[in-house]
């Protein structure tokens, strides 16, 4: 969504109808704005102090300054190392698929298909789905008797099938499966609405031309579509780490921890032991790893991007 | 030719294949949520489980307003989910129409903040969020709930609002005031008559997503009697067997039917919305 923003942005006023200064307007701005500042950047910057604190849940005595002391902690829990790879493992394992996954199906509803209407409106579902809803949806598919994926399993001969979501082994993938499955939509359209945007002149000048598919995905399609790819697996990212509800209902973390995500993580250890301090510095440390992820991921897509040109 | 022909041929039914595994891959656990449903408990425990249930039944539905407290978790919802699209929509739309028409410093940190939000873990914006509305009784209250729905949605409404203020001709709001309009008069009678679908649209949307919220709603409300349908939902859970899955699949589809129902009213405008913006860029 934000992506949207972010390149309608770049393409400047119109003349004529564009925007134009005036300082007359403040009073429209601030209905939105007040609630921005109470409810998001005051708590922001507020949670962002509470990291150097030992704040927790119904203690009496006052709130100290702390320093460091919860990153020094927190570098010497193993088990909040075990959640931050798991949490790697699952952002990377849900977005990389998820592209390639919805890049296809993109360019599918892009082709002169019967049926893509239908398609397009069935696509939506997992879109308009609660989270809660999907894990539940995904506990029945697995489970071990009633699931289907089980049922069919057996009835193509291999094997008993097993308890995923319950497996040490197994747990992480299948969750991993579902993040993919619900975020297909979203990544989805995006890509479609780029590769609208692709001209279509410049296909049939390379089909003229004698490029063969791949060879015009390559030269006319991808570098239309490169920035909206780009923002949308970054955004994906980032989302994808910090999420909560779907892994929350499906295993709450477990088998042994084997799916616990940084936010269950510190879900529990705020609201279970009422270690908000300790919560804090789990948060900042997750937005710092993802902001120097980012910036490499970025940085070095920009840089191949000047290349090719 | 005709082999090239013959190629084409394939490609077709190759795309067509892919689709069909796409929808499969998308509806499959969908369907089997719906078959689950309209099962009877005998056939949920049977070792060869169904498609299509030989006995539907309604007696899950019933089963689990039984169990869990479905209408009021349902209402809760509502008034939650209400409240903050009437609100979202309310005080976003002066700023989109600022973001659109005019460039301030101001509207453009907002945006920009809201923005940059997006991607910090809830986490570190919900601690601080309880401790706050715990200091103005707000914590376990659907006031307060409601409230941080709205700001949540913000960034959203103010995305699909900009694009309709823009697909406004200013020049409109520009013979209005030649006419001798003022500027609210200009407003009130030109520009938000036309921007009424994209505001009920966006509305639409930010009640979709606070319907469906889960982290806010698990965090800040704690009496039973005031939760919402998704924290409900997962009193449901926990080490069921098969014939208490009847009832969580009836519960948890009863859940999704007005989001999908919402959602298939809006899609054409989502869509096409993101469409515009991109092709805009």
């Amino acid at each position: 969504m934000t992506l949207m923003t972010a390149a309608k942005r770049s393409s400047g006023p119109r003349a004529g109808a564009g925007p134009r200064r005036d300082h007359g307007v403040w009073f429209l701005v601030l209905p939105a704005l007040i609630p921005i500042l109470v409810l998001s950047v005051g708590p922001l910057l507020y949670g962002v102090a509470l990291a150097f604190t030992d704040a927790q849940s119904g203690r009496t005595e006052p709130t100290q300054w702390v320093g460091l002391l919860n990153f020094a902690d927190l570098f010497r829990d193993t088990l909040f190392w075990d959640s931050f790879r798991i949490g790697l493992v699952w952002a990377l394992g849900v977005t990389v698929p998820q592209f390639f996954l919805a890049l296809g199906l993109a360019l599918l509803l892009n082709e002169k298909l019967r049926l893509r209407w239908l398609a397009r409106a069935l696509a939506i579902v997992p879109w308009a789905m609660p989270e809660v809803v999907v894990g539940i949806m995904w506990r029945l598919v697995y489970h071990p008797d009633a699931g289907v994926l089980n049922e069919t399993l057996r009835s193509f001969g291999l094997g008993e099938g097993r308890d995923w979501l319950s497996g040490l082994a197994t747990a992480l993938p299948a969750v991993i499966v579902v993040g993919i499955w619900s975020g297909l939509p979203q990544t989805t359209m995006p890509l479609l609405a780029g590769l609208q945007n692709v001209p279509r002149e410049l296909h049939e000048a390379a089909a003229m031309d004698g490029a063969g598919a791949w060879r015009r995905f390559r030269t006319v399609t991808w570098p239309a579509l490169r920035p909206v790819a780009l923002a949308i697996s970054a955004l994906n990212f980032i989302w994808n780490f910090n999420s909560f509800a779907l892994v929350f209902v499906l295993t709450d973390g477990g088998p042994g921890g084997r799916t616990r995500l940084p936010m269950l993580f510190a879900y529990e250890e705020a609201f279970r032991y009422g270690q908000f301090g300790y919560a804090a510095a789990m948060g900042l440390a997750m937005v710092a790893v993802v902001a120097i992820l980012l910036a490499v991921y970025l940085a070095g897509r920009l840089r191949t991007g000047e290349d090719d040109r | 030719m005709t082999a090239r022909r013959r190629r084409t041929a394939a490609t077709r039914t190759a795309q067509y294949l892919a689709l069909l595994c796409y929808l499969l891959f998308l509806l499959v656990p969908f369907l089997w949520l719906v078959s689950t449903a309209f099962k009877p408990p005998r056939e949920l425990g049977s070792i060869d489980p169904t498609w299509v249930p030989h006995d539907p039944t309604l007696a899950n539905f019933r089963a689990a307003f039984d169990e869990q407290p479905l209408l009021g978790a349902a209402a809760n919802s509502l008034l939650a989910a209400a409240g903050a699209a009437l609100l979202a929509v309310v005080v976003a739309t002066p700023m989109a129409y600022v973001l659109a028409r005019f460039r301030t410093r101001l509207a453009r940190a907002a945006t920009g903040w809201v923005v940059v939000s997006q991607a910090f873990p809830l986490v570190l914006v919900i601690i601080p969020l309880f401790l706050l509305l715990k200091a103005l009784h707000l914590v376990d209250s659907l006031g307060g709930l409601t409230l941080v729905y709205v700001v949540w949605s913000l960034p959203f409404a103010l995305w699909m609002l900009t694009g309709y203020v823009r697909a406004v001709p200013a020049e409109l709001e520009e013979a209005a005031a030649v006419d001798g309009a003022g500027r609210v008069r200009t407003l009130v009678s030109v520009t938000a008559p036309l921007l009424v679908p994209g505001i009920v649209a966006t509305g639409l949307f930010a009640f979709i997503t606070a319907w469906n919220e889960f982290f806010f709603a698990l965090v800040l409300l704690k009496s039973p009697e005031k939760q919402t349908m998704p924290v409900v939902l997962t009193h449901f859970l926990g080490a069921e067997g098969a014939a208490d899955l009847g009832p969580l699949a009836a519960a948890a589809l009863l859940a999704t039917v007005p989001s999908l129902l919402l959602f298939a009213v809006i899609q054409r405008r989502i869509t096409g919305g993101m469409l515009a913006g991109a092709v805009k860029s």
